[in-house]
């Protein structure tokens, strides 16, 4: 399979957008990953000629005849979007999310829905109502998630871009599982209009892709303020695709870790972050020590933050104006409790549950109000690191892909899969996963950037340098 | 910090989510680890610190107040689980 940026290259240059986007619709049509959940054929081949016929009138495409797939809970009108919930089956957006119009705009064909965690709550893809999705790179293992049909649809080589979502590593730890690029953007960098949504305040859309160059366009094509979505900011996004480019670690730069990261790491993993760091001093970075003395509360503040704003955002699934509804309720009430009830599951329904807890009266000062202050503290933590730092490299996941059922039986060593990610979004800051080499099981190991909030550019840059040093 | 099947039950009514029994049963208890971990936000010292919803520091985003972005009402009505050709169908709330 080509970049991204080689077959905008050929299309723009006269070769016919269907030959590409062909290929991806067979490929996807051979799918053994499940990372595929509904392919978009006719649709794709329309879009594909339309694209020919804007290059033959002289457009210039930065995403000519790319074909991508989205996670399925981003709206495209006219397509079936459920975020692999059964509360939403058979629901048809009547609107496109604004990162996917971008796309389309700018000569990429989507040509398949992505499965997932259901409402993008899990870190396995185990609680997809469309069933698990397995590790292209090992079929035994999981993907990862929530976006882990996104980074399989990728791995797998079915699409050279994919789209997730990114509320606590989302894109990270799947990317990292599968041995791909996965990239949350600054928080306000990409427009939400359009992705149903999980924890608001947390919630960024990004890139999963097989280079740090084809990530770095898709964000630059995906970035910039919307009227749709007041988060979205008034900065200017130039230079993302180019930062993509580099292959060089600028001058001075420092490179900052933390040292109490290596303690509970895979062997494997605690492996390829010490190559990683020896590989980074070697191509002339400086590596500084840092203390992240909040982040350890990072995994309590974030089930406290993120399941506030999920019960609050899964309010409106109520079985009156979309979605599933029981049959013969007695009452309203009934029909919004039963609905739900059979709609939602067990994960969701566990969110709702933790969430309305922590803002009930009585306990909201102890849990919500005290995870917002220790927010703070972690933001804190974050400006005081890069004060001393330009970027921070650690593990993206303490393990590498695990077996299927290994975590499903105990919510909170699911939780804690998620312990090097879920503080880049409680900060806001940009997080890039890039494959690092293998563990001795061969299986995929990523390494984790972090810079401070709006120098996407400057990690991209980062990531470029990383992933070429990746591969010698 | 314990969670009873009456605190369930309670959450359950304020979520509009009605939960079984047996569901009910093991809620209670999965909810009560995930809450006994996220005590440990107890042992930060927070005092005088700022609460932060919003990391992106913006504050009241306004736009024009023109009409924009609407659906037509079949559009509107294209999703509902029942309708009719003007209006969403739902149970009988007010007994005359």
């Amino acid at each position: 399979m080509s970049t991204a940026i080689a077959i905008a290259a050929a299309v723009q240059a006269g070769q016919s957008a269907r030959i590409e986007v062909d290929h991806a619709l067979e490929r996807a049509q051979r799918d053994t990953t499940n990372a595929v959940i509904r392919i978009h054929a006719e649709r794709a081949r329309a879009a594909a000629s339309r694209v020919d016929q804007r290059i033959a009138a002289g457009e210039r495409l930065p995403l000519a005849g790319v074909p991508i797939a989205v996670k399925d809970n981003l709206c495209v009108e006219g397509l079936e979007t459920t975020a692999c919930s059964k509360i939403l089956a058979g629901f048809i957006p009547p609107y496109t999310a604004t990162a996917v119009a971008r796309l389309e705009q700018a000569g990429a064909v989507v040509v398949a829905t992505t499965n997932m965690d259901e409402f993008a709550f899990g870190s396995s893809n185990e609680t997809s109502a469309y069933g698990p999705v397995r590790n292209p790179r090992d079929p035994t293992r999981i993907p990862g998630g929530s976006s882990g049909g996104s980074a399989a649809a990728v791995a797998a080589g079915i699409v050279p871009l994919a789209l997730g979502s990114d509320t606590g590593g989302s894109i990270r730890q799947p990317a990292s599982l599968c041995g791909v690029v996965g990239m949350k953007p600054t928080y306000g960098c990409v427009s939400r209009y359009g992705l149903i949504a999980f924890g608001s305040s947390l919630d960024q859309i990004g890139p999963l892709a097989t280079t740090v160059a084809d990530a770095g366009l898709c964000l630059e094509v995906m970035a910039g303020h919307d009227g749709f979505d007041s988060t979205s900011a008034q900065r200017p996004t130039a230079g993302l695709a180019a930062a993509g480019l580099n292959r060089t670690i600028p001058s001075g730069l420092r490179v900052g870790y933390v040292p109490a990261h290596a303690t509970g790491l895979a062997s494997g993993v605690a492996a390829r972050l010490e190559a990683a760091k020896r590989q980074l001093a070697q191509a002339g970075a400086t590596l500084v020590p840092i203390e992240m003395p909040h982040e350890t509360y990072a995994v309590a503040v974030y089930y406290v933050i993120a399941t506030g704003e999920a019960a609050s955002n899964l309010s409106r699934f109520d079985g009156i104006r979309y979605g599933h509804r029981t049959a013969q309720p007695a009452t309203l009430q009934a029909l919004y409790g039963q609905s739900r009830a059979e709609g939602f599951g067990w994960e969701a329904k566990r969110r709702i549950m933790l969430g309305t807890y922590v803002l009930s009266t009585g306990y909201y000062d102890a849990y919500y109000r005290k995870a917002m202050q220790v927010r703070r503290l972690i933001l804190d933590d974050y400006q005081q690191a890069f004060a001393r730092c330009d970027a921070l490299l650690g593990p993206a996941s303490p393990t590498t892909a695990f077996r299927f059922g290994e975590k499903m039986k105990d919510p909170l060593q699911m939780y804690l899969s998620d312990i090097f990610t879920l503080a880049t979004n409680l900060a806001g800051v940009p997080g890039i996963a890039v494959p690092f080499g293998a563990d001795d099981d061969r299986l995929p190991v990523g390494m984790q950037l972090q810079a401070k909030q709006w120098e996407d550019a400057g990690l991209l840059r980062l990531a470029g340098a990383l992933e070429a040093l990746a591969a010698g | 910090m314990a969670i009873t099947e009456q605190d369930i039950r309670h959450l359950c009514k304020l979520s509009s989510l009605s939960l079984g029994d047996a569901e009910i049963n093991r809620m209670s208890k999965e909810l009560e680890a995930i809450v006994g971990y996220v005590q440990q936000l107890q042992e930060v010292d927070t005092t005088g610190v700022e609460p932060i919803a919003n990391v992106a520091g913006l504050e009241n985003v306004t736009r024009p107040d023109v009409p924009a972005g609407m659906l037509t009402q079949r559009q509107a009505l294209a999703n509902a689980p029942q309708r009719n050709e003007v209006a969403i169908l739902v149970p009988k709330v007010v007994e005359r």
